[in-house]
């Protein structure tokens, strides 16, 4: 495997909310290409992480460096003008909205006047649909979001993050409340993602899921970076799990157990 | 994971008994709100006429009607975008009112009057960037912050008139003047200009509100906030943005009103059209809680409203039937917007 070259790079994050410090320092770098598993426990900043990376959040201390520029002011719209494309885990939806004025929320396609060009987006919206299997003859793009089931409110999240092309599509819990097989499209669709040569940051709860699908760790703990390495340096999933476990319990994780980075060339 | 595969399921087959529904029905999905409000009208309507048909059957009992409505379905249609961005705006009756009176002082000094018109709407909206700055950077909830700027503003126009009416009865027949009052004769209706601008001014708010991208993200921020925050829309620029849009209404509306009452302006000007405003918008079928609303819905109400006074009376009921009229329309029209669809989250 060959060093990835650095595609977004975060260096010591700090964000407060109050008095209350959810990210202390840290530095995460996304590589161009791969599928970055996000791992922490419950109130780690995880969150509060992935909030960054989208620009909801602008760092009170640290730097963003989108392709080797800094970004500043860091906001959602900077974000996805960077190429960062979020599926947030509330799925951030209009539910009294149809499928399309969900999709081109915050980039709707217009003319000089501001006005809509109602029919092109409807027919992105259809193709966007079909290329990640998300079709049906109950609804169509004008259909209204709160009608849909959990998993196909997921598709409208998922459509519109791959709309524009993002190199970085970062997928916060996004099999949280999904059925198996509903599970297994998000999969195949991360895949998908990673075939086409973009990247994904992925966050998850279930440790097997993220284990499955990532292909570099990255692990927080109370909003600092615990530990990070690829998929080679560990023996299986069960290692991560119990560097996780011991982390938990003492609050530090022993990583001289894992193996030395391999740096193969291809 | 075994509980959600079954409400997934159900969802579905929901789905599935929508995708059977015929054209009709999915157009009145698209429009019921529109649709509720345009039937309310004629049941008014209606109701009025069957019980003195020969009055209402004469077009020349509309004439006041239709000198009368034109301001109510300006503030009404703006009022809308307040509404759907999940804001609400108590301070346009001091804004018509503050309006009319500098639109007057422009007169009195010699200014033509489609020039001050043109100032009057600017500085409305600019009274309106107040508002917003206050409500929006001062987070303060808009019910509260727009109770509190209504007396002030009314307050501040209250001292700087002493009470004291404006008069220009120079300007009357003026070329702006005529612009805004002429009549034009259609089968016995005498329709005014100032009709005819509300209508252009209604089809310029629809065609902002469905089809361009203030609009549409007025409709998304009221629909969620936050989603649309984390996608990138700035929502405080959209707030901002319905309340100056507000006030540019409010300053047209005030121009308006001076001029239909033959270029005189009253310290009170404005303040009638307060319960009047926000009860049009809701009797037109825009919903509370925001997100969606209706640009034409608003235009019937603002109609529905402004007919319940004088039909009343021509109708053959004492005056003091008007207010009671008020209440039921409204009530009866709310549960009927129940059917055009309640909440979608």
């Amino acid at each position: 495997m060959t060093a990835k070259q650095p595609i977004v790079e975060m260096r010591n994050i700090v964000k407060r909310f109050g008095s209350v410090e959810a990210l202390s320092g840290v530095s995460m770098t996304v590589r161009k290409g791969e599928v970055l598993g996000l791992l922490g426990d419950n109130g780690a900043g995880k969150s509060t992480l992935v909030k960054t990376l989208a620009g909801v959040h602008d760092p009170d201390q640290g730097d963003i460096i989108v392709r080797g520029q800094k970004v500043s002011p860091w906001t959602p719209m900077a974000a996805r003008d960077a190429g960062i494309e979020t599926v947030f885990q509330d799925r951030a939806l209009a539910p009294q909205h149809s499928i399309v004025t969900n999709i081109f929320m915050g980039r709707e396609i217009t003319n000089g006047l501001g006005l809509l060009k109602v029919q092109e987006q409807i027919d992105e919206a259809n193709r966007l649909m079909r290329e990640i299997g998300f079709t049906s003859k109950v609804f169509n793009p004008e259909s209204t979001v709160g009608h849909l089931s959990g998993g196909e409110r997921q598709g409208v999240a998922i459509a519109r993050a791959l709309y524009n092309k993002a190199d970085v599509i970062v997928l916060d819990e996004p099999t949280t409340a999904l059925s198996l097989t509903e599970t297994q499209k998000v999969f195949r669709f991360v895949e998908a993602v990673k075939d086409s040569g973009r990247t994904v940051v992925f966050i998850g709860h279930n440790i097997y899921h993220v284990w499955d699908i990532a292909d570099r760790f990255f692990v927080i703990d109370r909003g600092r970076t615990a530990f990070e390495g690829e998929k080679a340096q560990f023996t299986g999933a069960d290692h991560l799990i119990q560097l996780m476990h011991q982390l938990a319990e003492t609050g530090k994780a022993d990583t001289t157990s894992l193996r030395p980075v391999v740096d193969a060339v291809a | 994971m075994a509980e959600t595969t079954t409400a997934e399921t159900t969802a579905t087959s929901a789905i599935d008994k929508r995708g059977d529904q015929s054209a009709w029905i999915l157009f009145y999905r698209r429009n019921g709100r529109a649709l509720n409000a345009f039937i309310t009208f004629l049941l008014v309507w209606g109701f009025f006429a069957f019980n003195n048909p020969t009055l209402f059957l004469i077009p020349g009992y509309y004439n006041a009607f239709l000198f009368s409505v034109p301001a109510t379905i300006i503030i009404t249609t703006a009022l809308v975008f307040v509404i759907v961005s999940g804001e609400i705006d108590l301070a346009f009756p001091s804004v018509m009112g503050a309006g009319g009176g500098l639109f007057m002082y422009m007169v009195l000094y010699g200014v033509p009057v489609l020039v001050a018109a043109a100032i009057t709407m600017a500085l409305g909206a600019a009274i309106g960037f107040g508002i917003g700055a206050v409500v929006v950077w001062g987070k303060i909830s808009s019910l509260v912050a727009t109770l509190g700027l209504n007396f002030f503003i009314v307050g501040l126009v209250n001292l700087l008139a002493q009470g004291r009416n404006i008069e220009a009865r120079d300007a009357v027949g003026s070329f702006g003047y005529r612009f805004f009052t002429s009549r034009w004769d259609v089968f016995g209706l005498q329709v005014p200009n100032h009709f005819i601008i509300a209508i252009v001014w209604t089809i310029f708010c629809y065609v902002l509100f469905t089809y361009h991208k203030f609009g549409v993200r007025v409709q998304l921020t009221g629909d969620n906030p936050e989603s649309a925050r984390q996608m990138g829309i700035n929502i405080d620029r959209v707030r901002i943005g319905v309340f100056v849009f507000s006030g540019l209404a409010a300053g047209l509306c005030g121009v308006i009103l001076v001029q239909t009452a033959n270029m005189v302006w009253f310290p009170t000007s404005g303040k009638a059209y307060l319960l009047i405003a926000l009860a049009a918008v809701f009797v037109g079928g825009t919903p509370v809680w925001g997100g969606v609303g209706t640009i034409w819905g608003a235009f019937f109400g603002a109609l529905t409203i402004t007919l319940i006074p004088s039909g009343a009376v021509g109708a053959g009921f004492a005056g003091f039937w008007t207010d009671f009229m008020f209440g039921l329309v409204i009530i009866l029209s709310m549960i009927a917007h129940r059917f055009s669809g309640a909440r979608v989250r």
